[in-house]
């Protein structure tokens, strides 16, 4: 699958009036991105006394640039260099038939038995992917525990769903999209933005 | 690139193209992953029933389909006419209104005349596969064909050239793969006696060679067709030795291949007629392989007429 396709099947739902979206607000800049990313790195082996069992698994497309930068920073500091894998919910989606789905890339991930798998995603909304992504785990093998990182818990769960880590609680408008963009993903410069609807951008204005 | 939005397919023509003829099978390579792995199975399909409704004889067809609609989690039926009430003198159209009466997705259709899919589709809700009508078109057969040569090939098969020999006038493998060939850009030539040409072959994007020996220098793939031995009696030709030895791929033919010269054939094999059998046990057959893809192409069509092609809320 291509890099267009994997952007346009996540921000095709964000905007449930189907009207263009206009820059809101920026939330991270690069350094603020990098730093979130440090402080969850941290996070992950505090909690888990360590990083020797764990294994990192972004899910696609951003989750998986996320999860090697995590890798990356795990590494800096503790010296050890965490597996990744990478997982492809697409064809465990409730909202197959409901919307255009297609897989964004092959599920790689290594032997997860009896260790501490961490999800990794760009941004939490309903809870519904991570919720595809569990069962799309739980096939491959049976790990101690999951748990789950984000760089961005915009609100709005439709499942009882928690992230462990969180790299930033955004209040948003269900209207409204976060938008991610990792340089190796999207090109230019890291950042997270809120984009919405136009009547509100002008009335902000 | 979006995925064509596929209702049915019938044809080669309905794949939408060189672009989505591609985004096929690199929708593929994804299936082709989830068979690799221990449970090679998704819940992609869950709730959707398919049916196959199998008016010829078929084994590798009929249980790729199935194999292919349970790994997606989709439940499967079986209409195989010989123990049907199609025996009592039931017409296609009243056992089609019958299946869709028991609530069904998609339907899988083997049928000895050409259009009887086409037929199917206009009468019916649920998604059609045509898997082989009459001399017409086995579509699933050509995309399985491609996706096994890009896998040995690389991604591109610009330029690569193709035989295919055997039965043209009556092979619907044939007609379906000369197209999808042609559109990923590959040089078919049609290879056979001239009682096994059509009539015609303005606008086939091939050429027609009737000498074997002559057609193989610097072939890329020999993709031989099966020879149906009821066309025997025929008097198409005059034995099946003598087809054997003109227009057979012989061990002696084989070795004048280029190293790297593939060879394919859909199955089920005549040994010792149109391919010999250690050629077709070889290092350059792909035809075991062939029946491999098989699966995760048939995952690809179901997925994208039942799963992916669902209307944007």
């Amino acid at each position: 699958m291509h890099a267009s396709d994997a952007a346009a099947n996540e921000h095709a739902p964000a905007t449930p009036g189907g009207g263009h979206l206009f820059f809101r607000a920026g939330v991270f800049d690069p350094a603020d991105l990098r730093r979130a990313v440090t402080r969850i790195a941290h996070e992950i082996v505090e909690r888990n006394h360590g990083a020797a069992d764990l294994v990192l698994v972004g899910l696609y497309t951003r989750g998986v640039a996320l999860a090697r930068r995590l890798a990356a920073a795990i590494e800096s500091f503790e010296g050890i260099a965490v597996p990744i894998g990478t997982l492809d919910v697409a064809f465990y989606r409730d909202d197959i038939g409901l919307r255009p789905v297609q897989p964004l890339g092959p599920t790689e991930v290594p032997d997860v038995a009896g260790r501490v798998v961490v999800l990794v995603d760009d941004v939490l909304y309903t809870g519904r992917t991570v919720r595809s992504a569990l069962d799309a785990l739980l096939e491959l093998g049976r790990p101690r525990a999951v748990q789950l990182a984000v760089l961005v818990d915009r609100g709005h769960r439709e499942l009882p769903v928690r992230a462990d880590y969180v790299g930033k609680n955004l209040p948003t408008k269900a209207a409204e999209d976060v938008r991610v963009h990792l340089s190796e993903v999207d090109g230019g410069d890291d950042r997270v933005e809120i984009w919405g609807p136009a009547e509100e951008a002008k009335r902000d204005a | 690139m979006p995925e064509p939005a596929l209702k049915h397919l019938l044809s080669v023509d309905d794949l939408g193209g060189r672009a989505g003829i591609e985004a096929m099978l690199d929708l593929t390579d994804s299936f082709v992953e989830v068979l690799a792995r221990d449970i090679p199975k998704v819940p992609a399909l869950r709730g959707k029933t398919v049916v196959s409704l199998f008016y010829e004889e078929s084994t590798r067809t009929r249980l790729s389909f199935e194999t292919a609609a349970k790994r997606l989690s989709a439940d499967t039926m079986t209409f195989s006419v010989s123990t049907s009430s199609v025996k009592k003198g039931e017409s296609l159209l009243d056992t089609v209104h019958t299946i869709e009466a028991m609530g069904i997705d998609g339907i899988v259709v083997r049928h000895p005349c050409a259009g009887a899919p086409h037929r199917v589709a206009s009468w019916s809700q649920a998604s059609v596969v045509n898997a082989g009508d009459g001399r017409h078109e086995h579509p699933t057969q050509a995309l399985l064909d491609a996706f096994t040569l890009r896998r040995h090939r690389g991604p591109s098969l610009d330029g690569c050239r193709i035989a295919i020999v055997g039965d043209v006038k009556h092979s619907r493998v044939a007609r379906s793969n000369v197209k999808l060939f042609d559109a990923l850009g590959c040089e078919v030539t049609f290879v056979g006696p001239p009682t096994l040409m059509p009539e015609r072959l303005d606008g086939w994007p091939a050429t027609v060679s009737y000498d074997l020996d002559d057609a193989l220098v610097d072939i890329d793939v020999v993709y031989l067709l099966r020879i149906q031995r009821e066309r025997i009696g025929q008097a198409l030709f005059p034995s099946v030795r003598e087809y054997a030895a003109r227009y057979g791929l012989t061990s002696e033919r084989a070795s004048r291949l280029k190293p790297d010269t593939l060879v394919m054939h859909p199955g089920p094999l005549n040994r010792g007629v149109e391919i010999a059998a250690d050629v077709a046990d070889s290092t350059r057959s792909l035809i075991t392989e062939q029946v491999a893809n098989g699966v995760a192409v048939r995952m690809a069509v179901l997925w994208s007429l039942l799963g992916s092609g669902g209307p944007v809320i």
